[in-house]
């Protein structure tokens, strides 16, 4: 099916941290208008942090530093599907090795961090990249 | 949107954090923190009015810890039940000292 014909509520900003802020409310208040549990809210808010920042700092960096960031919502049957889609560089966040959570607090970096708490709370995180554009898939029971 | 409120008696600080602690306003707690290290022993982090951390947040969390290991180290205090499932997940819960 192509995803266009689902009902998508969207959001295009420029990709840069101080919009933050933005993304978080429009996620929010469409999980709080499905009722959705503090939990999942709060893992959700994480998740979006975590694939948001990254774009930010690394989709653009050598176009120039700027570009657009588009994140997609839908509620369905009880589970959150969350799009990001940017026209960067092409990377898949989740082809990085996960981080070695068992080394000692001296010894550790925290490189990976973000994309290994999303895997951990999310229920299904997809990457594709097509037609220039990355878009990563985030999907949560709600 | 994080409020800091802190405390420093005799080389120890408490910092009561309420709100969001996530990419921007981790950048205020680090902020808040530099000035203060260099003078204190122990740090205490009140997590009871906190809401949300994500990894940026984490990250201002281990910095502070690795810096106090070398005095009288830190401690965070108050973690709620979401908070303190991130640390699990993350295997924070087994590096902080959580009281």
């Amino acid at each position: 099916m192509n995803p266009s014909e689902k009902n998508y509520d969207a959001i295009t900003v420029s990709a840069d941290v101080k919009n933050l802020g933005t993304v978080q409310s429009f996620i929010e208040e469409r999980l709080e208008e499905a009722g959705c549990s503090m939990k999942a809210q709060i893992q959700i808010g994480v998740a979006v942090e975590e694939i948001y920042v990254n774009i930010c700092h690394y989709a653009y960096k050598e176009k120039g530093g700027s570009g657009d960031a588009e994140v997609k919502m839908l509620i369905k049957d009880g589970v959150a599907e969350i799009v990001f889609e940017d026209s960067g560089i092409q990377y898949d966040p989740l082809a990085n090795e996960e981080p070695d959570i068992s080394l000692s607090a001296e010894e550790r970096e925290i490189g990976g961090l973000g994309i290994f708490i999303t895997r951990k709370t999310m229920d299904e995180v997809t990457y594709d990249y097509k037609d220039g554009r990355n878009i990563l898939t985030l999907k949560k029971k709600i | 949107m994080l409020n800091i409120n802190k405390t420093i008696t005799n080389g120890k600080a408490v910092f009561a954090l309420e709100g969001r602690l996530d990419t921007n306003t981790s950048v205020e707690l680090d902020a808040a923190l530099s000035p203060v290290l260099d003078g204190i022993n122990e740090l205490v982090f009140d997590l009871g009015a906190l809401e949300y951390i994500s990894s940026a947040g984490l990250r201002v969390l281990l910095a502070t810890h690795k810096t106090l290991s070398k005095k009288g180290g830190m401690k965070v205090t108050n973690v709620n039940e979401m908070i303190m499932e991130i640390f699990e997940v993350t295997g924070f819960s087994d590096i902080l000292t959580i009281e």
